[in-house]
């Protein structure tokens, strides 16, 4: 069996892990009432002073916070460390324009680096590793975040990033590296060409940590049985922290949250009520001991259910099912956060096309497509294939500057594209996570 | 010297390009040439009508993406070397060509359609050879 990083804290008994929780909940519910005038002000119009928190039961009391308060308090507003005390910053994509920008202090980063070290220890990589990050390095929490967890849990991290699957086999074989850390697609892409060029038996690995994406069951034994490892499921979000969040250990039975440090609820989506365990509802977070931007209830909209029974690995903290969807519009595309809204706003800048547009992703050897179908104004239209593929190249810069991934636009005839009464239909996913 | 063009925006799927000639067919116009350009996406077709302005206007009505575009039309005697020594004409005027493709005519003479990046002077420079242009009354009668 694999080991445990932290086994006070991943083994505790569940009543020792509520008063741990119902602990610290008290003291983040303070430090944010008396750091962050948005909870202040959000708290004292529930009635809610610091003191009517006196534990987990009174957890529910308390109002959601969601992304949009992120976006309204934009850049900083939802920070409870002073900037002196932010030694990082990340940003994921918004719903509009403006990203969601999140802090770390010197401790959130320890935390953070504690919790990838517990799910690599889950996933069988230790000190004597030699590990590859291939998540993309800079905004995104996967990089860094991955990064500093390699390093924390004493094994060698090779910092690949994304981009040169070539370079990456060649290190991959010539450092005999023993662990990855990247997207499940973009590891299934890796594994295909590995096979392709006959270099399955020059490598090494042996565990691979999958996340920020939603992928399947089906999806990860095949990576198992392409490359002959064990590959895991990690989980994350830079509102709550980024990769560790959870992370699934060799028995495959849903993902251990770092619950001393991250309080799930699992609630419905309609009526923002908590379900019972094993139902499936949203996913939200308290973050217990977040310095930087500690958020009350704050809804994932991941869609999941929850199950606290103890594990064969001898873990007790609880396990959240693989990912069923999204409750808002919100696409991972190759990793990256992509809002409907986000494509809308940057189309409304281009003079040339109407504002009708469809967004189709697909997965094409392994790796996400997306194709954004336009329809052109017509006074714009002109008759030079020339001038239609300069306006194509036009929309898909400007798309890609607005999203960060590369996009295809495809020009379509006016008045061709669904127009619903009310809400229309912009996305068409073709991708199959089942 | 310059008659009309329809230019209709066209997508790559079974079936566009014979909705837009239908529309054409029922309005009752002939077509007297056309070229087809295209892209993977999507393709241009490019028209010389009897009518232009009403095919123009069927096309739109039925919700079809259709422009008119002033092209140059040119007579050429059917002899060896007259078509290069029109294109000659105009890049040695230091004009390129958009665009080119022939024209049918009922009379001994071929006919070739070109969109010009200046088209006045393109007209100026083809003015320079004993050459004559194809005009919209012309393209009704053929």
């Amino acid at each position: 069996m694999n080991k445990i990083w932290n086994e006070a804290k991943e083994c505790m008994s569940r009543d020792e892990m509520s008063v741990l929780q119902g602990k610290r909940l008290v003291k983040a519910v303070n430090y944010v009432y008396h750091n962050v005038e948005f909870y202040r002000k959000r708290m004292q119009e529930a009635g809610l002073e610091p003191g009517d928190i006196r534990g987990l039961e009174d957890l529910t009391k308390l109002p959601y916070t969601t992304k949009n308060d992120l976006r309204d308090t934009y850049p900083f507003g939802l920070f409870a460390a002073p900037q002196s005390e932010i030694v990082r910053i990340h940003a994921s994509s918004g719903t509009t324009g403006k990203a969601t920008v999140v802090g770390y202090t010197r401790r959130d980063i320890d935390v953070w680096s504690e919790c990838v070290s517990r799910a690599l220890t889950m996933c069988g990589i230790g000190k004597n590793d030699i590990v590859q990050v291939a998540y993309g390095y800079g905004l995104f929490t996967g990089g860094l975040g991955a990064h500093y967890g390699v390093e924390n849990t004493g094994a060698t991290v090779v910092p690949m990033s994304t981009g040169n699957t070539k370079k990456l086999i060649t290190m991959m074989k010539d450092f005999g590296v023993t662990g990855i850390m990247c997207t499940p697609s973009y590891l299934l892409h890796i594994a295909e060409t590995i096979i392709e060029g006959g270099d399955l038996d020059k490598i090494k690995l042996k565990a691979a940590v999958c996340g920020a994406e939603p992928w399947t069951e089906k999806m990860r034994q095949q990576i198992e049985e392409k490359l002959h490892l064990h590959c895991h499921d990690i989980y994350g979000l830079s509102e709550i922290m980024g990769p560790g969040v959870a992370c699934d250990c060799e028995f495959h039975k849903g993902l251990h949250i770092q619950e001393d440090h991250f309080l799930p609820e699992i609630i419905s989506a309609d009526t923002l009520t908590p379900v019972a365990d094993g139902e499936e509802g949203e996913l939200v977070f308290t973050t217990l001991t977040k310095e930087g931007i500690p958020l009350i209830r704050y809804r994932t909209k991941d869609l999941t259910s929850i199950d606290r029974t103890p594990c064969e690995c001898g873990r007790t903290t609880a396990r959240i099912s693989r990912f069923r969807g999204r409750s808002d519009d919100m696409l991972i595309i190759r990793g990256v956060n992509v809002f409907p809204s986000q494509i809308e706003a940057a189309l409304l800048e281009v003079s040339e096309t109407l504002p009708h547009y469809m967004i189709i992703v697909d997965r094409v050897n392994n790796l996400d497509t997306v194709e954004v179908q336009v329809e052109v104004e017509e006074r714009f239209f002109s008759d030079e294939i020339k001038e239609l593929e300069k306006l194509t190249k036009k929309i898909e810069s400007i798309l890609k500057q607005a999203i960060g991934i590369a996009v295809k636009v495809k020009l379509v005839e006016p008045k061709t594209l669904d127009r619903h009464e009310g809400k229309s239909v912009h996305v068409i996913d073709n991708r199959v996570f089942d | 010297m310059l008659i009309k063009q329809v230019s209709v925006f066209l997508e790559n799927s079974a079936g566009r390009l014979q909705s837009v000639l239908e529309v054409i067919k029922e309005e009752n116009i002939n077509i007297v040439s056309l070229s087809l350009a295209d892209s993977s996406d999507y393709g241009v077709l490019r028209m010389i009508v009897a009518d232009a302005e009403r095919a123009k206007d069927a096309l739109k009505k039925a919700g079809i993406s259709a422009h008119l575009t002033d092209v140059l039309a040119i007579k050429l005697p059917h002899t060896v070397g007259s078509l290069q020594n029109v294109v000659k004409t105009i890049s040695d005027a230091g004009i390129s060509i958009e665009n080119m493709y022939a024209l049918s005519t009922k009379d001994a003479n071929a006919c070739i359609v070109i969109k010009p990046a200046d088209k006045e002077a393109a007209i100026s420079a083809v003015k320079t050879l004993d050459l004559d242009f194809v005009t919209d009354e012309e393209v009704k009668a053929f």
